[in-house]
């Protein structure tokens, strides 16, 4: 394939991004692990002095950190099992004979694209309000005691609005896999007699398998930061109710000023993802090859 | 194509779609109603759906109060600034995976996704003390090269795939008919290549113009884009929601229409391929 | 002047050899044909020649200057692809006049070219299309003035008519030939297609393996094949091998003949047979013969010759156009 100097070249233009992206990673993560080893107080400069593993022995045994890793855990799970399942009933909804369903689309995807602090703060208030907010209208017209969300089922909301902006990407994605199935493979089972149930079952869900993996593994890697939206509704309270681990991390950092232990829960979110990104890239790899 | 469909399938499709498209996209309606509303109205229960008194002052208080125009055009700086050092990088990178591929260049290729995978938080604290002491906390130029840079890999991988799609034959008819290298790409490449950069901006634009971490924690004031300048209607005082509402309609109306036009890339750029 | 030599040239892919020591001779003006196999390493070759590639080994020169290291864009050559690879973004005037302008050569210099060259090809209606609005003949065409345009020391054409379908083939590949011969020009010419070859080539390098079998005119190549080989892949329908027996009494390891060396009969001859498939054409006859003790043996008739399968034929060769082989299947000296 091509000749030297093309090869040559090849290399000195993507040098560029090659080191860039490499002083991006190794820089900053480098010093989060040296950090994370120092007694490092921001509001005590000049005092830093090596402590080994302490930082990660406070930080792991801080009750906070097992509430904040649960809290992640309860977000991305519940906003996973929401978007994956409610984007595969969208799918196969959009994938029906719509009459204007490029517009029922734009609908359906619209969240995806309003920004964090955005939908955070109109669900916050002009939805869910106890008194103004028009989800404690319509359980007033349901003759339900209007919920107030934030203070009762803090994490729930949060749930419930990252959820809303992650359906349409699912949705998308699953949509996207169902096209590609195959139209005759529909007819065949027609011509069977399949029941619609065994049909889903069957034949569709193994052909959305890999759509949904993706999914999966995509959605966590972003799930597992969010932060904006429990920043500008909760502030990661009542107490320690909707604070997951970065917004842990940002808490300890830049409220605190602890730099040791905030590194040191950098570490950890780093490697809770890594075990994620791990199976993602192995998924990307192979499908590169093909 | 020829497949029987009934009447009763079609209508009820078409029922539940919409009511489904309906429902999700309420939010956002509720949102841009409000907006057009005075405070009172805004907050007043029963909620007014349609028959209250229309009117636009939310937007010049906005404006007024809250210099939204500022914010507006950080939005507009960091988002195509990004988007622009990230394709001067990216072009040639994606150029050499693309047409002078090595034995290496598969894994590098996974190795520049795999960045993207990083949690912020884990890099939060020496970012931001390197901002602090370098003088970049709250400036364009030191979020614009955030954005950049946790944007690059993304860019690379979708121009990679772009690239991949033009033939090989017609460069190498560009180099038989006596075009360097450079002229290659600028009369040859990057004209054929123009729909897939088209669509890696746009959807490196959402994403650097919806981007809420870095933004949240390195701008305050002056380089404040509108995710930074919406948060500041966290604070619960005063009569505040047709305000925010008229805010954040303008924040997201631009990048919502951009969005509407880049679902398909949107699959390609944030599956990294792995859907098609 | 377009003289091209090659020099030991060598090419390997990591430890995978696809040229080995070519040595050939490209004289000014000449048309030459590389043709082989799929995978003979001839579109390889071509490209060495062109500079996409580089040499493991070896030198290239053109009119006496070694360019082994001179990039594609500096030898003076140019190159008609096998997709045609046409700019698509380009109208055809553009495409034509892309080279020139890498040179640098003013517009109306350059405009007055592409028109020139665009009348030679009859394309000077289509000069403000782009290439997804012409036919296939059309865009080939393109491909060939893109080439010419630029007044190269050699064309290189990479399996150029492969794309189009069997009338237009003819078509373009007469058209190239009174092309050259008008101009003038060195040509090279890869092709897996031995008529295109033969019609084609003032000199073909039949190649195999990375290796060049044999070089010669085309009725060289046709009368005296230096090895099996070559008496294989030149002429259709195949020459016919004959080992054992009837090899041995020649004196060879295994002779061969062409089917239309061969004479038929239905009352005598050297060998009997009988007919297995009869193709009637009109001009020609074909017959596929089962002989016992020598095989299956193809022959060719010039006009119609009534036999139908199941009947017994004779044949019998032609003894001034039989080839002799020796077992490692090099020709031996002439005929008895």
């Amino acid at each position: 394939m091509a000749t030297q100097q093309t090869r040559t070249l090849g290399r000195v233009l993507l040098a560029p991004s090659v080191i860039l992206l490499f002083l991006w990673m190794i820089v900053p993560l480098g010093m989060t692990i040296w950090f994370s080893l120092l007694r490092y107080n921001l509001l005590d400069p000049g005092t830093e002095s090596f402590v080994g593993l302490l930082n990660y022995q406070y930080f792991l045994t801080d009750p906070a950190f097992f509430a904040a890793l649960a809290n992640t855990l309860i977000l991305v799970g519940s906003v996973l099992a929401i978007t994956v399942i409610g984007g595969i009933l969208i799918a196969l909804l959009m994938d029906q004979p719509i009459f204007g369903r490029g517009i029922v689309r734009l609908m359906v995807i619209a969240p995806f694209f309003v920004m964090p602090t955005v939908s955070a703060l109109v669900w916050k208030n002009l939805l869910m309000h106890p008194v103004s907010g028009l989800f404690a209208w319509v359980a007033g017209l349901l003759g339900l005691p209007a919920i107030d969300w934030f203070t009762n089922w803090p994490l729930l909301s949060i749930i419930l609005i990252v959820a809303w902006q992650w359906l349409p990407f699912a949705t998308l994605i699953l949509l996207t896999a169902l096209q590609s199935f195959d139209e005759e493979q529909k007819e065949a089972a027609e011509m069977d007699g399949t029941p619609a149930i065994s049909f889903f079952f069957l034949l569709v869900l193994p052909h959305l398998a890999r759509a949904i993996t993706v999914v999966i593994l995509i959605e966590t890697i972003f799930l597992l930061s969010v932060f904006a939206e429990i920043l500008v509704t909760t502030g990661g309270g009542p107490g320690l109710a909707t604070t997951n681990i970065a917004f842990l991390v940002y808490a300890q950092a830049l409220l605190q000023y602890d730099v040791g232990g905030a590194s040191a829960g950098g570490i950890v979110a780093v490697v809770l993802a890594n075990i994620v990104a791990i199976f993602l890239v192995r998924l990307v790899g192979k499908n590169l090859d093909a | 194509m020829a497949r029987r469909i009934s009447t009763t399938h079609r209508v009820t499709a078409t029922a539940a779609g919409w009511l489904v498209g309906f429902l999700i996209f309420f939010p956002i309606l509720w949102m841009v109603l409000t907006s057009f509303k005075t405070e009172l109205d805004a907050f007043s229960t029963p909620p007014q759906f349609l028959f209250f008194h229309w009117t636009t002052e939310n937007y010049a208080i906005v404006q007024e109060r809250s210099n939204y125009l500022h914010h507006a055009m950080n939005s507009i700086i960091l988002a195509f600034g990004s988007t622009a050092v990230a394709l001067v990088v990216a072009i040639p990178a994606a150029w050499s995976m693309a047409f002078a591929p090595t034995k290496r260049t598969r894994d590098t290729l996974l190795w520049m996704l795999s960045t993207k995978m990083m949690p912020p938080v884990g890099v939060l604290v020496p970012i931001y003390l390197l901002f602090r002491d370098g003088g970049l906390l709250d400036t364009h130029i030191g979020l614009i090269m955030v954005e950049f840079l946790a944007n690059l890999p993304i860019v690379v991988w979708m121009l990679y795939t772009y690239f991949k799609e033009i033939p090989k034959d017609i460069l190498e008819a560009a180099r038989m008919d006596g075009a360097t290298i450079g002229k290659e790409l600028i009369f040859v490449l990057a004209p054929m290549a123009v729909p897939g950069i088209a669509s890696t901006v746009l959807l490196n634009v959402i994403l650097a113009w919806n981007e809420a971490f870095w933004t949240l924690n390195l701008t305050t004031v002056d380089a404040a884009p509108l995710t930074t300048f919406i948060a500041s209607y966290s604070s619960p005082e005063g009569l505040f929601w047709a305000k925010l509402s008229a805010a954040s309609t303008l924040a997201i109306a631009p990048i919502l229409v951009l969005g509407w036009f880049s679902q398909k890339q949107l699959v390609r750029g944030l599956t990294f391929g792995a859907v098609k | 002047m377009g003289k091209i030599e090659l020099v030991g040239v060598e090419k390997a892919f990591g430890n995978v050899h696809v040229i080995r020591n070519v040595h050939l001779q490209v004289e000014d003006g000449e048309f030459v044909v590389f043709v082989g196999p799929s995978g003979c390493g001839k579109s390889t070759l071509l490209r060495l020649i062109a500079g996409l590639e580089d040499t493991t080994g070896g030198k290239i020169l053109i009119d006496g200057t070694d360019v082994s290291d001179t990039p594609p864009a500096k030898r003076g050559l140019s190159m008609v692809f096998q997709s045609y690879a046409l700019y698509p973004h380009m109208s055809v005037r553009s495409n034509i006049g892309f080279g020139l302008r890498m040179a640098g050569m003013p517009k109306e210099e350059r405009n007055r070219k592409v028109e020139a060259a665009a009348q030679v090809l009859n394309l000077t209606p289509y000069l403000d299309r782009r290439p997804g609005q012409l036919s296939g003949g059309q865009r080939q065409r393109v491909a060939i003035g893109r080439a010419i345009v630029r007044e190269p020391k050699a064309f290189l054409f990479d399996e150029p008519l492969s794309n189009l379908d069997a009338a237009l083939r003819v078509n373009m590949r007469l058209e190239i030939a009174r092309l050259q011969d008008t101009l003038g020009t060195t040509a090279i010419y890869v092709t897996h297609d031995q008529i295109e070859a033969m019609t084609l080539a003032d000199k073909i390098v039949v190649l195999s393996a990375g290796q060049i079998e044999q070089v010669g005119s085309p009725l060289e190549l046709y009368d005296h094949p230096a090895n099996l080989f070559v008496a294989g892949f030149i002429g259709s329908p195949k020459m016919n091998f004959v080992t054992g027996q009837a090899a041995a009494a020649r004196g060879a390891a295994t002779i061969g003949v062409r089917p239309e060396h061969i004479a038929g009969s239905r009352t005598d001859g050297e060998w009997a047979g009988t007919v297995t498939v009869a193709e009637h054409v009109g001009s020609d006859t074909f017959l596929y013969v089962a002989v016992p003790g020598i095989g299956d043996i193809t022959m060719r008739a010039v006009g119609e010759f009534a036999l139908k399968p199941g009947e017994s034929v004779y044949l019998t060769p032609d003894p001034d156009r039989i080839h002799r082989f020796d077992a490692e299947g090099q020709a031996m000296l002439a005929a008895r």
